[in-house]
């Protein structure tokens, strides 16, 4: 088991033939993903990496049954990609595109009120199964099979996580990257959610930075609703109020958004923080042992 | 990306955004000659910086004869302001804002935001005008009023007459408020606005409501549809390095310590600050190389942090997911090659194309000091400038 994605998702690639899609494509499809099509307007009946381009993404997923897709699209275009992904009835939505005007996403998250997709991101990893399905840009190879979810709002941040993990013996069930937008899809208590009710999941690492009060309110969230032990970070500790570190959702302003309040939050419900990103890695063994997980979360 | 409160006002007045008349000045005598030509019995000579809190550190004067506003204009052009958003080394004026006084009634405040929590545009709006909004915020809440504005319909009028009714803004002025708030909105929507703040807002003894005071933020993601918001960037209020590194689309920012950090992913780049920090550090940047780097930027990236003379030594930290091991490794090489590397460098690769990577840096025959993981390269850096 693992959540959003598995051996059986169908996806399709928006934006195939750009570069970085196509780069990813081939590293997807090596890693095992089902990437049954891509869509590229003006391309379709063309052929990438052995697999079928078509013009739309409804002409894809009639003609291959896919159940999701991933966004590549150029940023002043991706919004509409989204959209189009939607309107099609995807299961789920994964966009990788960063810089995205955080307008253009109030659009989107209205457009999908009442609509059946999940959407992750934008400006984010991906989502990965490990040894099952990776749908984004992460490095395949770092991630093994097991049973702790990884939830996070930045890319390679996620990555030290999960290295950490694997190269201390613990498998992962799924690694979901939430992405740095301050509008996006899938949450934290979204993705908190459908791991307290993945068998497969054991514990949890939740991955925050500064900016917003995304984390508090999943560490409420946790306190109140989740069974499964949570191991967290917060990056940013040392940021400057005021600037933008790099994601667009992550900057401290009114006094709001700190990583001491965050950690404050998050330690008040329960989640033992980790004190450097080089220790998130001995922080979830460390919990693993005093909840009599170790043995079963201890993969290899 | 920030602009001037003169541009902002440029802005307002294209939206039909009520605002005192006003003509900016670079020097003494454009400050005099727009003062006679507003022609009006009271003048405020304003500051123009990026940066609030003008008012108590001396930017605003208020004139009301065309010798003080020579004399105030004299006195603020080229002097350096300190406010609690500048920092300590201030910022040096070089525009003015000529405007013309106005017979305050009661003052407002009106701001516009991104709300991450409902995921919509937020107008709040407060009867503490002139105040900073914050205290507002962190004493009085109750005295602070929102609406959330749907992306399909817009602000509504009802919301805008609800938001003026809720601040106590006068029956009288009632028309002008919600015309005022709904121009607003528009203002904030179309030209891809980050942040909107008009603090404060005031009512007038001639009927009129205005935007006394006026700032705008965009969306850097934005700017590519922008070009007219993209004209009024003022690179005086911008730092060299940071200017630099936006040229080659490097999200860079100037920190106080010696060690420069040189890494791939925002979340990534803020944690190598946190455990330089952890160690006893201190990093010179945040600088994030962004995924889909060439080698050209990030031989950029290089010469950007060596150019602080503050860096004493370089931490690179890479986990390549889009980014690729290997091309880090060739603009390293060629960065050094270029400018020379006289202190310590530490590398830290891992991920897409590591062993690739790896090899660049062993052959090149530079002496780089290579790290196994995020807490060694920390370790080391910091025992290295010490």
């Amino acid at each position: 088991m693992s959540v959003f994605i598995n051996k059986d998702t169908k996806v399709i690639v928006q934006g195939i033939t750009g570069g970085t899609a196509l780069f990813h494509t081939k590293q997807m499809l090596d890693y095992g993903t089902q990437i049954v099509g891509g869509v590229t307007p003006k391309k379709g009946g063309t052929e990438v990496e052995g697999v079928p381009v078509f013009n739309t993404v409804d002409s894809a997923v009639e003609e291959t049954g896919a159940n999701a897709s991933v966004v590549y699209v150029p940023a002043p275009f991706a919004a509409d990609a989204i959209m189009e992904a939607v309107d099609a009835e995807l299961d789920l939505v994964i966009c990788i595109t960063e810089h995205i005007p955080v307008q253009d996403m109030v659009k989107v998250k209205r457009y999908m009120e009442g609509k059946k997709t999940r959407l992750v991101g934008p400006n984010c990893p991906g989502v990965i199964t490990p040894e099952e399905c990776k749908i984004g840009i992460m490095p395949g190879y770092i991630h093994k099979k097991g049973h702790i979810g990884v939830v996070s709002r930045s890319g390679t941040l996620t990555y030290e996580a999960v290295h950490q993990l694997s190269e201390n013996g613990f498998g992962q069930s799924t690694a979901v990257g939430i992405g740095g937008d301050p509008v996006n899809g899938t949450d934290f208590i979204d993705t908190l959610k459908a791991f307290n009710e993945d068998p497969d999941t054991e514990a949890v690492i939740m991955i925050g930075e500064i900016g917003g009060t995304a984390e508090e309110e999943a560490a409420e969230w946790i306190k109140a609703n989740m069974d499964k032990p949570v191991v967290g970070f917060i990056g940013g500790a040392t940021a400057p109020p005021g600037k933008r570190m790099g994601h667009a959702g992550a900057i401290i302003s009114g006094g709001k958004g700190t990583a001491e309040e965050k950690i404050r939050v998050m330690n008040d419900c329960g989640i033992s923080v980790a004190s450097t990103p080089a220790v998130i890695g001995e922080t979830m063994i460390e919990t693993l042992k005093e909840n009599n997980l170790y043995d079963k979360c201890k993969t290899h | 990306m920030n602009i001037h409160e003169y541009q902002a006002k440029e802005i307002f007045r294209s939206y039909n955004v009520a605002v005192p008349n006003s003509k900016v000045a670079f020097s003494v005598d454009e400050a005099v000659e727009a003062a006679k030509e507003l022609g009006s019995d009271v003048t405020v000579v304003k500051a123009q910086i990026h940066a609030g809190g003008r008012g108590k550190a001396g930017g605003v004067k208020i004139a009301k004869s065309l010798d003080d506003v020579r004399e105030h204009a004299n006195e603020i052009l080229g002097s350096t302001l300190v406010t609690h958003q500048t920092g300590p080394e201030g910022k040096e004026v070089n525009r003015l804002l000529i405007e013309e006084g106005c017979d305050i009634q009661n003052e407002y405040y009106i701001g516009v935001v991104m709300d991450r929590a409902t995921s919509s545009v937020v107008m709040m709006g407060s009867e503490e005008g002139g105040t900073e909004i914050e205290e507002v915020a962190a004493e009085t809440p109750e005295k602070i009023f929102k609406e959330v504005i749907d992306p399909v319909t817009g602000l509504m009028p009802y919301q805008a007459r609800r938001l003026a009714f809720n601040i106590n803004i006068p029956e009288e002025y009632l028309g002008k408020a919600v015309k005022f708030m709904m121009s607003l909105y528009d203002v904030f929507v179309q030209k891809d606005c980050s942040v909107a703040e008009i603090n404060p807002l005031v009512t007038t003894g001639d009927g009129e409501v205005l935007a006394l005071d006026a700032k705008l933020n965009f969306d850097d993601n934005a700017l590519f549809r922008q070009k007219d918001v993209v004209d009024y960037r003022d690179l005086d209020e911008e730092d060299d390095k940071e200017i630099e590194a936006s040229k080659h689309d490097l999200s860079y920012i100037a920190l106080d310590g010696n060690i420069g950090c040189m890494v791939n992913g925002a979340g990534l780049a803020m944690a190598t600050m946190d455990i330089i920090k952890h160690h006893g550090g201190e990093p010179a940047n945040f600088l994030d190389v962004g995924g889909g780097a060439s080698a050209e930027k990030v031989t950029e990236a290089f010469k950007i942090i060596l150019s602080d003379d503050n860096v004493k030594g370089i931490l690179v930290n890479i986990f390549g997911g889009i980014m690729k091991c290997d091309v880090l490794a060739e603009g390293v090489v060629e960065a050094t090659k270029q400018i020379g590397l006289e202190i310590p460098l530490v590398v830290r690769l891992e991920g897409t194309n590591v062993e690739q990577g790896k090899k660049i840096l062993d052959e090149s025959g530079l002496n780089i000091t290579s790290a196994n993981s995020m807490a060694d390269g920390a370790e080391k850096i910091v025992s290295l400038v010490k």
